[in-house]
């Protein structure tokens, strides 16, 4: 590695369920426009172009970055696409922190979007594809009976779930950028309607229209901002969707993803090397499952550190004190939002839901069925 | 900066259509083929990349199927980007450069034959202004023929010679599609499809896939004799309404073969990805390439062109004629989006 890479710009919409003032264009270019503002650079700077999105047929446009580019200001440099599923938003930080990494670009401009107003998302995930049972509508069909075995396997409190959607709620409120502002009772939550057993519509993330970007330099123009947050680990892992004793509950590559970046950054122990953690829960459930495969709990027990209140803003060890993707779901951009929130707390820039002294943080994001996961460590020390 | 190297490529013939192939059974052929060749499997590569679009096969996540074509368990370093193979090439480069894992494995598939490829290209356009108009891939190339037409740049005769030379190359390269000797009269009495573009002068629609190992440092020279180094590589877009660019030019081309290096040394053959019989010409003036290149020895996407698989292809025709030992300094390049929006160039040297 011939480089440090550091985060010296980011920049967000605010999400909301219809961005009708913006349009696709408008969208990437206002969180381009922020993260270049907090780097104090102008379009000028940016050497390189890294962008994410979930799949293209959300918003019908094929291979959108050919079009984003004039918005982007790309004409006569670099532009590069990524999409691995919903873990895109991660990935597409890790390839552009490898750009600067590598020593082939020294200031990268990276960002992910979707516009879910002008699409829906869940049929375009429900497709009929020759040959194969259509067995599933939208992901929380996918991932239903993942977490009921889950449940059954842990012997889990069947109010974890509900318990993360009051927590994840509760921390959205301090986030002006986050789609949902809902405060929320454990009654009201529980109360609400079942959509696919054990997930209640309360348990589940909304589909919003946002986009991020974050602006990553080397060594040489980290000295722009006086709080930049250094990469200290990056990786990306994949599986297999068919292979026999596939575990998808607890999946191999989220273990094997966790365990890369922590050897990168120098973690052994999770709960007391790392301050906090932006990590993709779309149903609140994957939050007892994560903490799990992430190595901050024992198999079996991630649901009690939910339980006892210990993922809370304020308490041992917050988890998504931006709210997460329970507040706010924009699905190519999901992932990067978590690298982008991570990066927050540890230059001290998270304002209300600011971690107080935060130094080292996980983002991360998973996609597919979980087959692909990406994950960085960032630390506010080199 | 490291030495990478393409040591092994592999593809599956240019065809209409292969029929009743999923993604699977596309990716699995070529990888382990370009595997094989070299004596390593899925266990010995540190990073596989790929590349492809949901647009061919109509559904999101085509590619979370492909993964299923590889040994990917124990879980794998894996990425994928939505752009012809040839971009996941680069990605991998990238990630090679970081020392810690010495091969890539790098591979895209593409079934032309599932759609209307033209008007699925549409859909590359503003979908708020352009899409409505029904501006459609070949009736883009044709604004840019024209365009060349009217600065005297050059004639249909000429489109005809390239489309005609192309094929004639692809003659001895048992993986092109459209191959043959072509009569340049009877090219010109097609009709027009959308003027001054004729069938001729377009890429046939094919199904394809590739895969190409890459290797860094001693790993290369262990693997083959004559590894084909990576000298330099880039790329770079233009703007994206056509009316913003002197479709004439590629100054995209020209800069990505600048920061490539082309220019540094003396070229044998070049791979160059023009979809369309014009656009080799902007091509060959954007990157330098002088009358004494042998400009695509394969046929060229003129001979073979399954989207999203044609550049990497490229590349793998490109680094043949270097591991072969037919060539010392080869160009690779792709292109991607209408009138040759954006362009990535590689330059490949034997040792």
């Amino acid at each position: 590695m011939a480089e440090h890479c550091a985060v010296i710009g980011i920049g967000q919409t605010k999400h909301s369920e219809s961005r009708r003032d913006l349009s696709i264009p408008g969208l990437v270019r206002d969180a381009a426009l922020r993260a270049l503002q907090d780097a104090d650079m102008t379009w000028k700077d940016i050497d390189s172009i890294v962008i994410g999105t979930a799949p293209d047929m959300f918003e019908g446009v094929m291979m959108p970055e050919l079009w984003l580019s004039d918005a982007l200001g790309a004409a006569g440099k670099p532009i590069f696409r990524v999409h691995t599923a919903g873990s895109v938003g991660g990935s597409t930080a890790v390839v552009a922190s490898h750009l600067v990494q590598a020593g082939v670009h020294e200031k990268v401009l990276t960002m992910a979007f979707e516009k879910q107003s002008e699409a829906n998302a869940m049929w375009a995930l429900s497709p009929a594809i020759p040959f194969q049972p259509q067995l599933v509508a939208g992901a929380g069909g996918y991932f239903a009976p993942l977490i009921r075995s889950y449940i059954r396997r842990s012997n889990a409190h069947p109010d974890t779930g509900c318990m993360v959607a009051v927590k994840d709620r509760e921390h959205g409120c301090l986030n002006p950028n986050a789609h949902l502002h809902l405060k929320m009772t454990l009654e009201q939550v529980k109360a609400a309607p079942m959509l696919w057993d054990p997930i209640r519509y309360s348990e589940t993330c909304p589909s919003s229209d946002g986009a991020v970007a974050m602006v990553l330099v080397n060594d040489k123009h980290a000295k722009r901002v006086k709080n930049p947050a250094w990469v200290k680990g990056t990786s990306v892992r994949t599986e297999r969707t068919f292979f026999a004793g596939r575990d998808q509950v607890n999946p191999a590559a989220g273990k094997l993803c966790a365990k890369d970046v922590y050897d990168q950054a120098g973690i052994t122990n999770p709960l007391k090397d790392i301050d906090c953690a932006e990590v993709y829960v779309p149903f609140s459930w994957f939050e007892p499952m994560w903490l799990e495969n992430l190595g901050f709990a024992e198999e079996g027990t991630g649901w009690k550190m939910t339980m006892e209140g210990k993922t809370k803003l304020g308490s041992e060890m917050p988890w998504n004190m931006s709210g997460g993707v329970m507040c706010t779901n924009p699905i190519g951009a999901s992932g990067m939002l978590r690298f982008a929130e991570a990066a927050r707390q540890v230059r001290g820039t998270a304002e209300q839901h600011q971690v107080d002294g935060a130094k080292v943080a996980l983002g991360h994001a998973y996609g597919g069925g979980s087959q692909f996961f990406a994950a960085w460590i960032v630390s506010s020390e080199r | 900066m490291r030495d990478v190297a393409i040591v092994s490529f592999a593809q599956l013939p240019s065809v209409k259509t292969i029929v009743a192939a999923d993604e699977p059974e596309l990716v699995q052929p070529v990888t382990s083929e370009a595997m094989k060749q070299i004596g390593l499997t899925q266990d010995d590569i540190g990073f596989t990349c790929s590349g492809s679009t949901d647009y061919l096969p109509g559904r999101p996540f085509s590619f979370v199927a492909a993964v299923d074509g590889l040994k990917a368990v124990p879980p794998i370093r894996e990425s994928h980007v939505e752009m012809d193979g040839a971009f996941a090439l680069f990605e991998a480069w990238v990630r090679l450069l970081h020392g810690d894992i010495d091969t890539a494995l790098v591979f895209s598939f593409g079934k032309c034959s599932l759609g209307p490829v033209p008007a699925v290209l549409n859909l590359q356009n503003d979908p708020y202004y352009v899409q409505p108009l029904g501006l459609d891939a070949i009736s883009a190339a044709a604004l840019q023929a024209q365009a060349m037409i009217d600065a005297s740049m050059a004639s249909e005769r000429d489109f005809a010679e390239i489309a005609a030379r192309n094929r004639r190359n692809a003659i001895d390269n048992p993986n092109a599609h459209i191959k043959g000797d072509f009569s340049i009269d009877a090219m010109l009495d097609e009709p027009y499809l959308s003027s001054p573009i004729r069938k001729s002068f377009c890429s046939p629609l094919s199904d394809s896939a590739a895969a190409i190992v890459l290797a860094a440092g001693d790993a290369a020279r262990k693997l083959v004799k004559r590894p084909a180094w990576i000298r330099g590589i880039d790329h770079r877009t233009e703007p994206h309404a056509l009316g913003q660019r002197d479709l004439t030019t590629s100054p995209s081309a020209k800069l990505a073969a600048e920061k490539a290096g082309v220019g540094k040394g003396k070229v044998d053959i070049a791979e160059l990805h023009a979809p369309f019989a014009h656009q080799e010409i902007i091509l060959r003036q954007a990157m330098g390439l002088d009358d004494d290149v042998k400009v695509n020895p394969s046929g060229g996407a003129l001979a073979a062109n399954s989207l999203m698989t044609a550049g990497l292809i490229r590349f793998g025709e490109a680094a043949n004629r270097i591991l072969s030992g037919d060539a010392d300094r080869a160009v690779a390049h792709t292109t991607s989006g209408a009138c040759l929006q954006q362009n990535l160039v590689a330059v490949l040297e034997g040792e």
